[in-house]
């Protein structure tokens, strides 16, 4: 059932969470300009950390709808 | 992306020229089924008093094709014509349904007639549900009982069919098979290099040994979780990949298919962990007594979580992939006109690139985090290490 | 979370289980296992080509730099040599000089012993004539004065004369 409440929480927690994933890309771009060698732990860090950030958001998004 | 600007206004000139061709294939419904994921579409010739309610019909069947799309199907349907002459016609090939409900039950496809008719085997009846494409008990007459939430309240019997999803699986299996063993084969014929296909495949192969596997796993442990990372990887991208193809067949947006590979994660990582490992669960090491015993039951819960977000994130991001690329491509039939639905022909076009690029990109997460849980359940005692420090 | 429950279908759960558990066994075992065995086998073959070439550079710089060392060697004793020879030049140049002039000085010291007792003896025997001649002068003198006292005291003082400018 989709009711509107669930929509707007749906919306809140994509939001919330390309906030998040946001972040971390800004921060691992960010990192990945003062310190270019370690791109590529700072890739694997960023993945992991994004990839947990994404399964709260489609877990919550999933139970909303 | 870098896509120079003398490209976009090629492209962009490209699209305007062709534009016509698809606005005139839109009265014609037959070019436009077999051209793409595309579906019925309404009609320009309608009379005119219909045409509200033909427009709101058309949407329904849109969703509702998209919506079919993306659940598992019993027969392998390629495209549909004819249906405004009343007698639609069905292109593609029956699959075999293997039940199991009080004793084994087998019968083509066919004889549930694209899920309009009962079937009878052995005394039993069954008959595809119209919402989720699954196939249910029934009595002769192939109802189905509905509660006051619209749930159906028959049962279901244990459907091991061949279905259209393991009929993809069984070609990318085969696929996969054939190719790799060929590349296995082509080392000793050819002196240690790699040829034909292989040699694209061969990088990637050492990609996920060296990115993936042996970073997160470690040089000393990696190698017996090689066959499960690699096939995984492989397994996942080629059903992408699959995916976006005109057949569209959505395997790797089935939930039941996600869950079967992140339960293996699961039972691979529980069953190779070392006493470190569950050491870390039960007993956290550094934390006082009491705080130990909150946290056995939060950590023991993460284990699970870990797989079930690996389900989730594969399937909603393969969902949403094709939920997003369809609505798009349906778009172009709702506007019906030069500009709006060249606007979502090239919408569609860019996301068809970015989704290529989400194939890849969910098969390297689902491994990556794999080898993650992998390398998490191998740890050595990073305490003292890190004393050490 | 319902329609995800919804869509589960046990049959094809189960079925991706078996299929994925056989493929990963199949490829594992027709596929992986060489693949990857070629590839270590050939990173090895690398690592040890890179090896070995590594020793032949090094085995190759042992080698030249004996080379260079024998090189040194030989030109270090053809110096000496040369030096030697020149030494023993120089010596042989020097005792034939100093041999010589032993020599010379040595006859030059005879030559003088010599010119020295000759004029000894020249001088002995002018003395002899010399005083012979005086007194053969004195005799003529003597008869002389006795004939004549003039011509004798003229005798006398020329030979006086003649005395002082001898």
């Amino acid at each position: 059932m989709t009711t509107i409440p669930n929509l707007v929480g749906a919306g809140l927690i994509v939001i919330g969470a390309g906030l998040g994933i946001g972040k971390i890309g800004g921060s691992a771009m960010d990192a990945i300009a003062r310190q270019p060698e370690a791109s590529g732990k700072i890739q694997t860090a960023m993945l992991i950390a994004a990839a947990l950030i994404e399964g709260i958001g489609f877990a919550a998004f999933f139970m909303g709808k | 992306m870098l896509i120079s600007r003398k490209t976009i206004q090629l492209f962009i000139a490209t699209v305007f020229a062709v534009l016509p061709v698809f606005t005139f294939a839109n009265a014609d419904t037959t070019h436009v089924a077999k051209a793409a994921h595309a579906e019925v579409v309404n009609h320009e010739g309608d009379a005119p008093k219909e045409v509200v309610s033909e427009e709101v019909k058309a949407q329904e069947e849109r969703a509702e094709f998209i919506q079919h799309h993306l659940l598992d199907s019993h027969d392998f349907h390629l495209f549909s014509y004819g249906k405004e002459s009343g007698h639609e016609k069905h292109v593609g090939f029956p699959l075999p349904v293997i039940l199991w409900e009080d004793g084994l039950h087998f019968f083509m496809s066919s004889e549930f007639h694209h899920g309009e008719a009962v079937a009878e085997s052995n005394g039993k009846y069954f008959a595809i549900n119209h919402h989720d494409g699954m196939v249910y008990n029934t009595d002769a007459k192939g109802t189905f009982n509905v509660d006051e939430k619209h749930h159906t309240t028959n049962t279901k019997p244990l459907d091991l069919s061949i279905t259209k999803n393991i009929v993809m699986i069984l070609f990318v299996a085969l696929l996969m098979f054939v190719m790799f063993r060929n590349l296995g084969k082509s080392y000793g014929k050819n002196g240690g290099i790699a040829t034909g296909a292989g040699r694209f495949f061969e990088p990637i192969i050492l990609y996920v040994r060296d990115e993936i596997a042996i970073p997160n796993i470690g040089e000393k442990h990696y190698k017996k979780y090689m066959s499960h990372l690699l096939t995984v990887f492989f397994f996942i991208w080629f059903l992408n990949m699959f995916g976006l193809t005109p057949l569209g067949v959505n395997v790797t947006g089935n939930i039941a298919i996600t869950a079967a590979l992140a339960i293996i994660t699961y039972l691979i990582t529980t069953f190779t962990a070392n006493k470190n490992y569950w050491g870390h669960i039960f007993w956290m090491p550094g934390v006082p007594p009491l705080m130990r015993i909150v946290l056995a039951p939060i950590e023991l819960l993460g284990t699970i979580i870990k797989p079930f977000s690996l389900t989730i994130r594969l399937y909603a991001n393969m969902v949403a992939g094709h939920i997003v690329l369809m609505s798009i491509i349906a778009m172009m039939y709702t506007f019906n006109n030069v500009a709006g639905s060249g606007f979502s022909f090239i919408l569609a076009f860019v996301l068809s690139i970015l989704e290529i690029l989400v194939a890849g990109l969910q098969a390297y997460i689902f491994t990556m985090l794999t080898a993650l849980y992998f390398g998490s359940a191998n740890e050595e005692h990073h305490h003292d290490e890190e004393a050490h420090h | 979370m319902e329609q995800l429950l919804g869509q589960f279908s046990l049959g094809l759960f189960i079925l991706q289980i078996v299929l994925f558990v056989g493929l990963i066994l199949l490829l594992k075992k027709f596929a992986w296992k060489p693949i990857l065995d070629a590839v270590n086998e050939r990173e090895e073959g690398i690592k040890d080509a890179l090896l070995s070439a590594e020793n032949a550079k090094k085995e190759m710089m042992a080698l030249k730099s004996d080379n260079q060392k024998l090189l040194d060697e030989a030109r270090a004793e053809r110096d000496t040599m040369i030096k030697e020879a020149t030494a023993i030049k120089e010596k042989m140049i020097a005792d034939a000089k100093s041999e010589a002039q032993t020599q010379g000085a040595k006859m030059i010291e005879q030559a003088k012993a010599t010119i020295e007792s000759e004029k000894n003896n020249a001088v002995a025997e002018i003395k002899n004539q010399v005083s012979s001649l005086s007194l053969e002068i004195a005799e003529k003198l003597l008869k002389e004065e006795l004939s004549n006292k003039d011509s004798q005291t003229k005798l006398v003082e020329k030979m006086l004369a003649d005395v002082k400018l001898n």
